[in-house]
């Protein structure tokens, strides 16, 4: 596929101001259909073939490993706990004498980390984002985009020791005065939003320069400024890829493990003052993870309990995120 | 498209009041700055007392010493180091092989009108968006039923970590091969294919080869994204004062990041100043691989 169109396009380059007919007729004329395989009849480009094959196809088993892996202890867990206790509980005490397994408490401290998350990163990623977009020269953009992206090269651990040590005592207790303890969501979250602003930058980047100079041009010819430029053409023209960046923002922030396990405590509870401690999904799991827990034990069933909600939810915002990434693609 | 041309057209986007250094204008842009200020001063920040903070402890005995529970003051990343090359090491040998041969079939090979190529396209971006931890999961549930024939009781092995992290890492490698194959032109394939060469000549001797550094550096940016990758090591129970160096697939191991995290755990003051110190250790070793991608790219990276 790849080949031949792009082979027409080179014949015609070389043959200077050809006819446009040519293009489409090539592959017809060569009678191959339009990729490398056909050509091939040695026994031995087909099983380097197939081993190619297989290698791609190795990223699809991993994904039917990952439900399989996750489902079948899953199942296992919900014969000992009604799925809808461990949907509508408010309790989550595995390790308590007492144990309740209701999920809402994990899925309470997520949601806290990953929206203090965001409401750091948007705004801070779209501002990036229109500022290397719209006002920076090339030379600018080449340095600053990297630099930028450095935040996301950052491992996670040091983020979250980073928090523990800087951001709760130093920064929010000892600077702004805000009170707060050893482990709280404040500190977690502020810290995963800085980790993902460069995913939302970019991306967002990414849209709106896709968006065709005409608009801006035409924006100009009709007496606007940049930044009014900026602001109700560029940014609306964008707004499917700048929601796709958001949306996997999210997915990132749903999904950081070290950051909330190091920084967010490990207390689950329902909390309704980010200044409090609370356990976060991902955070359950390496805190519960120790390799030790026998297999088929309800402690280990447990463990892909939470494993399988946290990968439903990602799988969800990550289908959004790449159906908007497609529209938005489609639309010039 | 048109009716975003329509509302341009029929409601005027306002009159620029000064144009660009209109009071508004001018703080739109500071605003904008700041923006992109606020992340680049929280990593200088994080930089400078991460380095302050380990200062005390960036000492030989941080590099040569087992991490110990009872002399805090000397504790060292001896075996998370090791640990970490004899893991990197699997998960490179594991990951890259597979990944460049997949990136191969999907970027000469396949029919993209096929369903099981758009499957294989939307899986591997799908895989790429997986939380890491998941991945510790999956590898978890691979060890339990490898422990069914092969003989071996801790599941906090080399292997493991090397096939969580090379799981974890593939589809990066998948995309960065894929882009650096697609930018070489075409012209070169044709050539090659005129010359009398097979289709799998021509991806060996000259596709390939010119893709080479564009496929290095995506490779290395990967690589140091798994260096510093703890979560789904902690499934296997990394998380332990490892006070030997790894001689096997099956020997246990623990990282660097994952060090840093038991460190972090600790109440005593030393280990945290030693954690701050095994960060500096650790973001020095990624500063080097990224500045090697960086130089690999500047140097060999054609533009054609």
């Amino acid at each position: 596929m790849h080949l031949v169109s792009s082979t027409t396009v080179g014949g015609d380059r070389s043959s200077g101001a050809g006819p446009p007919s040519g293009g489409p007729a090539a592959p017809a004329a060569t009678g191959q259909s339009p990729s490398l395989r056909p050509s091939s009849n040695r026994v031995g480009e087909r099983i380097i073939l197939t081993v190619l094959f297989g290698a791609a196809v190795v990223s699809v088993l991993t994904t039917v490993a990952i439900v399989v892996s996750l489902v079948i202890p899953a199942i296992s867990f919900f014969r000992e706990i009604p799925i809808v206790d461990f949907l509508t509980g408010t309790r989550w005490t595995p390790n308590f004498a007492v144990k309740d397994y209701g999920v809402l408490p994990l899925l309470v401290g997520t949601l806290w980390t990953t929206a203090i998350a965001l409401v750091v990163a948007v705004p801070l990623g779209l501002g990036a984002a229109m500022l290397l977009s719209e006002y920076a020269s090339d030379r600018a953009r080449r340095v600053l985009k990297p630099v930028l992206e450095v935040l996301a090269g950052v491992p996670s651990v040091v983020y979250g020791f980073f928090a523990l040590q800087f951001i709760g005592p130093v920064l929010l207790s000892g600077l702004l005065g805000i009170q707060v303890g050893t482990f709280n969501v404040l500190q977690a979250g502020l810290v995963l939003g800085m980790m993902i602003i460069p995913t939302i930058a970019s991306l967002a980047e990414d849209a709106m320069s896709a968006v065709p100079s005409a608009l801006r041009q035409g924006s100009a010819a009709l007496g606007a400024n940049r930044m009014q430029t900026t602001v109700k053409v560029i940014l609306p023209a964008a707004i499917s890829g700048i929601i796709a960046a958001i949306v996997l923002g999210i997915s990132r922030a749903v999904g950081e493990t070290m950051i909330v396990a190091i920084a967010s405590g490990s207390i689950a509870q329902v909390i309704s003052d980010p200044r409090d401690a609370a356990q976060t999904m991902t955070g359950f799991i390496a805190q519960a993870a120790t390799g030790e827990n026998a297999v088929g034990s309800l402690a280990y069933n447990t463990l892909y309990a939470v494993g399988l909600t946290l990968f439903l939810i990602t799988l969800l915002v990550n289908v959004i995120s790449i159906r908007l990434v497609r529209r938005f693609r489609e639309a010039y | 498209m048109t009716s975003l041309l329509e509302r341009a057209g029929t409601q005027p986007l306002g009159r620029a009041k000064g144009g660009e250094t209109s009071p508004r204008s001018v703080l739109f842009l500071l605003a904008l700055w700041l923006c992109m200020f606020v992340g680049l001063v929280f990593l200088a920040v994080l930089l400078v007392q991460t380095f302050l903070d380990g200062l005390p402890r960036l000492d030989a005995a941080l590099i040569t010493e087992y991490s110990s529970r009872l002399t805090p003051e000397e504790t060292g990343f001896r075996a998370a180091i090791f640990g970490t090359v004899w893991v990197i090491g699997t998960t490179a040998l594991l990951a890259i092989p597979l990944g460049i041969a997949a990136a191969i079939y999907l970027e000469e090979f396949a029919d993209n009108e096929r369903w099981y190529t758009r499957l294989i396209e939307v899986n591997i971006q799908n895989l790429a968006a997986v939380p890491t931890i998941i991945y510790g999961l999956l590898t978890l549930g691979i060890l339990s039923l490898m422990q069914i024939v092969l003989d071996f009781q801790n599941r906090n092995i080399v292997i493991g970590g090397g096939i969580a992290l090379a799981l974890l890492i593939l589809p990066v490698i998948i995309i960065a091969t894929r882009e650096s194959l697609r930018a070489v032109p075409a012209e070169i394939r044709a050539g090659s294919l005129a010359l009398g060469a097979t289709p799998w000549q021509t991806v060996w001797k000259q596709t390939l080869p010119s893709a080479v550094p564009g496929i290095a550096t995506g490779t290395i940016i990967a690589l140091s994204r798994a260096i510093g990758e703890a979560a789904p090591l902690l499934l296997l129970g990394a998380v332990v004062f490892v006070r030997f160096d790894p001689n096997g697939l099956l020997s246990g191991f623990t990282t660097m990041p994952v060090q840093i995290y038991s460190l972090v755990a600790q109440p005593q003051e030393a280990f945290r100043t030693a954690a701050s110190a095994g960060i500096v250790l650790l973001l020095g070793l990624l500063l080097v691989m990224n500045l090697l991608a960086i130089l690999i790219r500047n140097r060999f990276e054609r533009r054609w």
